[in-house]
């Protein structure tokens, strides 16, 4: 593969790069050459007005394989990663059987092999996420495994809380919580609020998320010497809560996805069951409280939580339905409409949170532009108007809210392992 | 555009004065003495009647004022239909749509069930909420208003209470919306462990902790059923202190010149008392007569 891209807006927060019209050749794979007035006789792409950086890295998704290809495959959800701009992502351990053990895992891994998008695999902390037994952690680790966690279920003793954290310190595992307090949340379809109480819907209240981070936030500190993350936040009080965290000076982390930047738990009454998250979507105070996260650094990075349903998974009642969305192909243009063009992040501190911090609390290599190092590039027009439609879902569900909304920011492809994306 | 009776809050005051007024005409014609002679209003159509919760009272009541109206009366209930096969409820219906109904009236105990089917049937298929789980049950709030106005007349000013398990009400919903757009000023009344977060806010209701406290003001007393299962789950500590403290009991009823109301089944002895269930300023009763009537009115209209 040779390529020269052209007139790019080379943007690299690990380097504090950020020039504009550059041009950067790539051979067999490897940034070969970055300046301007480049020459090339093979491939040339303009790319003026486009963004090139390290490759995004998505660390919360759902493949479904093994156990439920008909929603989504390692291949399926690896292509929509791809077409999302992603070049790595992390998939979490909830398949059936769940990553309990290293044989899940070569599974896995066999499956992405070849592919350019990067798997990484989250394995469980309990066997079978049943919140009882250890997970063979030291197994999973000698297969490659760098976070773990019961996703989709909170561990709900804090008696094995406190073992996971333990026994996770030997293996520098990143330990991270579905954060819900089952007890407060069994039955709910979506957020306790104004909402809720009107339509009627069995509320899942911002408490119970938070009650299992200030658990986990004194817990970790206690056991000391773990790094300690939380999936998924979506309440104020949990960014506050994390925030105090990090203060104090804890390996404290988390992420937040970007349904919980976009949308209020006020879409429930327009998009029904396509509204029904776990955690839900909530109050504007919280969304505000989520994009401040994200401003001054305490939301370490952006995490789509992919989760792919059949359609008669969602074709249902509010009870019954699936919970969750597909994330991959709408989450860089969202954070670029959402979060860069409205002025809440820069276009460097959005790429940090995407691409740098991800890949730094799973302990992989820093991805960086520079010569003499593999292209692992996302590459992105941060201005394009555009309308996202069904047949830019390379998923293999639909089910998405944002079907027929307007972007301002579009992926244009990516590049990793000596393959090449670009958008049709 | 199509016509659903799917929720109060949507519903425009209008079109709830009309129902009123029309089912004071239908009453009148259920009271008259001897056999009912048929309608034709509905003569060709064809109604079904899904209550995938189970319901004596408001699946007769909705049978009798289409058959009163000269519909065709199909009626299924989840033990009888496929849906202990594993299809959906979106099959049922659309299933049955195919068979040429004209109406479904939908029971459900999933909040936005009749909206969600509403959504995915032809524009010319009328659905009408029948109970969609805590959410709404627009034809009760409808009788209910009925009753209040020929007991109160006009109701703009009247101070009205709900009183019991908010919530996990679709009645208290369904009052409030449409009571507020009558003029009435509606106060629910529960422990908080009954109210729902923001419930005064997001209905523009008061609230109360206390039925002494407000007893002495309220023109009319709504009381909700209590579900025994409820006790289990810890929201309060006993049905005899429940009754203590919310029960319109013989003796709050002689303190009180409120009309009393109850959307049934009434469970004796804790909402109400047996002699006070049916006495003087009960509406129970005719809250069962309005019933047919005003289903009748909401019929008709649909199908205007």
């Amino acid at each position: 593969m040779d390529i020269l891209l052209q007139n790019a807006h080379l943007i690299d927060p690990s380097m504090d790069l950020d020039e504009a019209s550059f041009d950067l050749e790539i051979r067999d794979g490897i940034i070969t050459q970055i300046g301007r007035g480049l020459k090339s006789n093979g491939e040339v792409r303009d790319l003026s007005g486009a963004v090139v950086a390290p490759g995004f890295f998505d660390l919360h998704v759902h493949l479904r394989e093994p156990g439920q290809e008909y929603k989504e495959t390692i291949e399926s959800g690896l292509n929509a990663a791809m077409a999302g701009g992603f070049t790595g992502v992390c998939c979490m351990p909830n398949t059936e059987p769940a990553i309990s053990n290293p044989f899940v895992v070569s599974y896995i891994k066999e499956k992405a092999d070849g592919h350019l998008v990067d798997l990484a695999i989250c394995g469980t902390m309990t066997n079978d996420r049943k919140g009882e037994e250890l997970a063979p952690m030291a197994a999973l680790a000698k297969a490659g495994v760098r976070m773990i966690s019961d996703d989709g279920a909170a561990v709900r003793s804090a008696e094995v809380m406190r073992r996971v954290f333990e026994y996770a310190k030997t293996f520098d595992l990143l330990v991270t919580q579905h954060c819900e307090e089952h007890s407060m949340t069994a039955g709910a379809a979506m957020n306790e609020g104004r909402t809720s109480t009107k339509l009627g819907l069995p509320g899942w209240p911002s408490v119970a998320e938070e009650i299992i981070i200030a658990r986990d936030i004194l817990l970790a500190e206690y056991v000391g010497g773990v790094r300690y993350h939380a999936a998924h936040v979506s309440t104020k009080g949990g960014v506050r809560l994390i925030r105090e965290a990090k203060a104090r000076g804890l390996a404290v982390s988390c992420e937040t996805t970007p349904h919980h930047f976009t949308l209020t738990d006020e879409a429930v009454e327009q998009h029904g069951t396509l509204a029904k998250m776990c955690p839900p979507l909530r109050s504007q105070q919280d969304m505000d409280a989520i994009i401040e996260g994200l401003r001054d650094g305490t939301i370490d990075c952006i995490a789509t939580d992919h989760a792919p349903h059949a359609t008669h998974e969602k074709e249902t009642d509010m009870i019954s339905a699936a919970m969750g969305i597909i994330g991959l192909e709408t989450a860089i243009p969202l954070g670029l409409t959402h979060l860069v063009n409205a002025g809440h992040l820069t276009l460097s501190q959005y790429i940090e949170r995407c691409s740098i911090n991800p890949r730094k609390l799973l302990g992989l290599d820093t991805v960086q532009i520079k010569e003499g190092h593999p292209a692992n590039l996302t590459i992105f027009d941060p201005d394009k108007k555009w309308r996202f439609s069904e047949s830019d879902i390379r998923s293999k569900s639909r089910n998405t809210p944002f079907l027929g909304n307007e972007f301002t920011g579009r992926v244009l492809g990516a590049i990793n392992q000596g393959m090449l994306y670009w958008q049709r | 555009m199509r016509k659903d009776l799917l929720t109060t809050e949507h519903l425009p005051v209008e079109t709830a004065l009309r129902l009123l007024d029309r089912s004071d005409y239908y009453l009148e014609l259920l009271k008259k003495p001897g056999p009912f002679q048929k309608l034709k209003i509905l003569e060709g159509m064809t109604v079904a009647n899904l209550f995938f919760e189970a319901s004596t009272r408001t699946r007769t009541s909705f049978e009798l004022a289409e058959r009163r109206l000269g519909a065709d009366v199909i009626t299924l209930t989840p033990a009888v239909s496929s849906l202990s096969k594993g299809e959906s409820i979106l099959d049922t219906i659309l299933v049955l749509e195919a068979m040429k109904v004209d109406a479904f009236v939908v029971r459900h105990n999933v909040s936005g069930v009749p909206q969600f089917l509403s959504d995915r049937l032809p524009d010319f298929v009328h659905v009408i909420n029948a109970g969609d789980g805590v959410h709404e049950h627009p034809t009760q709030a409808l009788l209910d208003a009925a009753e209040l106005r020929a007991a109160l007349g006009d109701l703009a000013g009247k101070r009205i209470a709900v009183v019991g398990d908010i919530l996990h009400s679709r009645v208290a919903r369904s009052n409030a919306w449409l009571l507020k757009k009558l003029g009435a000023l509606v106060t629910f009344v529960a422990p908080e462990t009954l109210l729902p977060r923001n419930v005064g806010d997001v209905f523009g209701v008061e609230t109360s902790h206390s039925l002494d406290e407000i007893l002495d003001s309220m023109d009319a007393i709504m009381m909700l059923r209590i579900q025994m299962e409820r006790q289990a789950r810890g929201f309060f500590p006993s049905l005899e202190e429940y009754r203590e403290q919310y029960g319109m009991t013989p003796e709050r009823v002689g303190r009180s010149s409120a009309f009393i109301l109850h959307p049934g089944p009434i469970n004796h002895g804790i909402e109400l008392e047996s002699e006070t269930a049916y006495g003087e300023r009960s509406l129970v009763l005719r809250q069962v007569k309005r019933g047919v009537a005003m289903r009748m009115a909401v019929m008709e209209w649909l199908f205007n």
